[in-house]
């Protein structure tokens, strides 16, 4: 998890309009925040919450106004929009009506910074989680065949599988198919 | 819900297909814009770069890069909106998704590119109504004619068959790995950081389009001469994808940008790797002509007509609602 850093002073700066009533440390405010954020789910993937997807960043207040970091898992991730109203939403009934949202687009996101416990989310709602990432130094690989990933199968647990296609119902998900129980299932890619 | 919000819609057709005038009071979607947060749209992300430092580096020419980043997301905006033309009319369902999501991924790309492009030179975006709400990288996107898109023409040339669209993916996504590996070094941090990604996801791009190619070029008679025929019919359009426009000289020495000639000979190399895999030979055609006594090309804003009527479809529901609330 990002530490939150404390560089403000106290919150008596925070404009008109903040439901908040009693006064309060940023210490409390960003533990409260960052609770607030934490709660926020993957509008695709509900299982996930933003932080275990990596795409929550950081939490911090500046200027005595709540501002958190996201980093989207792909350009064109549609879901960007719904992800931030929704934490704008969240921080709001918390008592944060004045949060910023901010993209952060480096460093890229990856998908190495799935938590533990995301990983453990996706398998159990039967979607097969990424491997680690490829680490790429030097010029990107041609690969033509299949790529090789130690995917198991959701359903039994089989390590016969295919993949289906590279592109999946998301994003960033691969279509796989089992061969010994023919369950379908996704699996987050690499990347 | 404010007055802007109302929507402007009051037409629906029933179920015998006849239209049917709503007043405000019973109209089915007027539900729909209000500032509901379980509703995606309607709720403006208005700036993809929201956050992110924009300031022009030093040494460079704002206008410069400006029309370098509109170069950029035209390709992507051009070729996203092509390859998306598949969706639901590709062989297999596998194939269909894969498709859309790399039309997906290049729309994203393009949505930055021209959000970058705005932020640099605000006097490329055209000027609308005042009060519309329509965000740049849109108003570059939707109101802007043909001349005015500076995309080279492999993005713009018409759909053809399912070998010819892997074909064109195989030879776009070669060129333009190249180019952004080395644009992931750029001194304008933001189209680093735009390239940075798109080298991830175009890595999927490269090698799905190259499997493909791999597998008609070794399938059936049938499917290897129709990929051998869309090879052919491409590349005419190679060659351009190496030529050096002045703006891409000046964005390369200012450390900003690539310039393409210098990624000519190992987008080549991986090409013919493709090509030997498959045992076809590299096509022996020369290049498309530009037009005009100055042998104008896409980067100079002179396109096919097949870009025109690209445009015409996709601008079309944008022109008509310059203040429309989408």
């Amino acid at each position: 998890m990002v530490t939150a850093m404390l560089e403000t002073s106290p919150t008596d700066t925070r404009p008109e309009g903040t439901t908040d009533t009693a006064p309060v440390t940023d210490a409390e405010a960003i533990d409260r925040a960052w609770a607030a954020a934490e709660r926020v789910t993957d509008p695709e993937m509900p299982m996930l919450t933003l932080l275990d997807l990596g795409v929550l960043r950081d939490v911090t207040i500046e200027n005595g106004h709540v501002v958190t970091i996201i980093t989207p898992t792909y350009s064109g991730c549609p879901a960007m929009a719904t992800m931030r109203d929704d934490l704008q939403r969240e921080l709001l009934e918390a008592g944060f009506p004045d949060a910023e949202v901010r993209v952060s687009l480096t460093p890229a996101w990856t998908s190495d910074w799935i938590t533990e416990r995301g990983k453990k989310a996706l398998k159990d709602a039967g979607i097969s989680p990424p491997g680690a990432a490829p680490r790429n130094s030097g010029p990107v690989a041609l690969t033509l065949m299949p790529t090789r990933r130690a995917v198991t199968c959701v359903l039994c647990g089989s390590d016969d599988v295919r993949l289906s296609s590279e592109f999946g119902a998301t994003a960033c998900k691969a279509m796989y198919q089992c061969n010994d129980c023919l369950e379908p299932f996704d699996h987050v890619k690499e990347i | 819900m404010t007055a802007n919000n109302e929507p402007t819609i009051h037409v629906e057709h029933d179920e015998a297909g006849t239209n049917v005038e709503h007043g405000d009071h019973d109209n089915a979607y007027s539900g729909l814009l209000v500032n509901d947060a379980n509703w995606a749209f309607g709720t403006d992300f208005e700036d993809p770069l929201a956050g992110v430092d924009t300031t022009v580096p030093d040494g460079v020419d704002a206008k410069d890069l400006g029309a370098y980043c509109l170069m950029l997301g035209d390709d992507a905006l051009v070729f996203s909106q092509r390859i998306s033309e598949w969706c639901s009319n590709a062989p297999d369902l596998e194939e269909d998704i894969a498709l859309a999501n790399i039309a997906l991924d290049l729309l994203g790309q393009a949505r930055l590119l021209l959000a970058r492009a705005a932020a640099a030179d605000p006097q490329l975006v055209p000027e609308l109504p005042a009060g519309s709400p329509v965000p740049d990288e849109d108003r570059l996107a939707y109101f802007r004619n043909d001349l005015d898109f500076r995309n080279v023409r492999l993005a713009e040339v018409p759909g053809g068959d399912f070998a010819e669209a892997v074909a064109k993916i195989l030879i776009y996504s070669t060129w333009r790995l190249s180019i952004f590996e080395r644009l992931s070094s750029s001194r304008d941090t933001v189209l680093a950081a735009i390239a940075a990604k798109g080298v991830k996801e175009m890595s999927y791009h490269r090698d799905f389009a190259g499997r493909w190619v791999v597998t008609l070029a070794r399938g059936t008679e049938e499917s290897r001469s129709r990929l051998v025929t869309a090879l052919n019919g491409l590349w005419p359009l190679w060659s351009e994808l190496f030529e050096t426009h002045p703006v891409e000289t000046a964005v390369a020495e200012a450390g900003i940008g690539v310039d393409p000639a210098t990624v000519a000979d190992e987008a080549s190399v991986i090409l013919d790797q493709v090509f030997a895999a498959a045992g076809i030979d590299r096509p022996e055609r020369g290049g498309l002509a530009g037009v005009g006594v100055h042998g104008g090309k896409g980067r100079d804003g002179l396109h096919t007509e097949a870009l025109s009527k690209l445009l015409a479809e996709m601008q079309v529901v944008a022109r008509e609602h310059p203040e429309g609330q989408w």
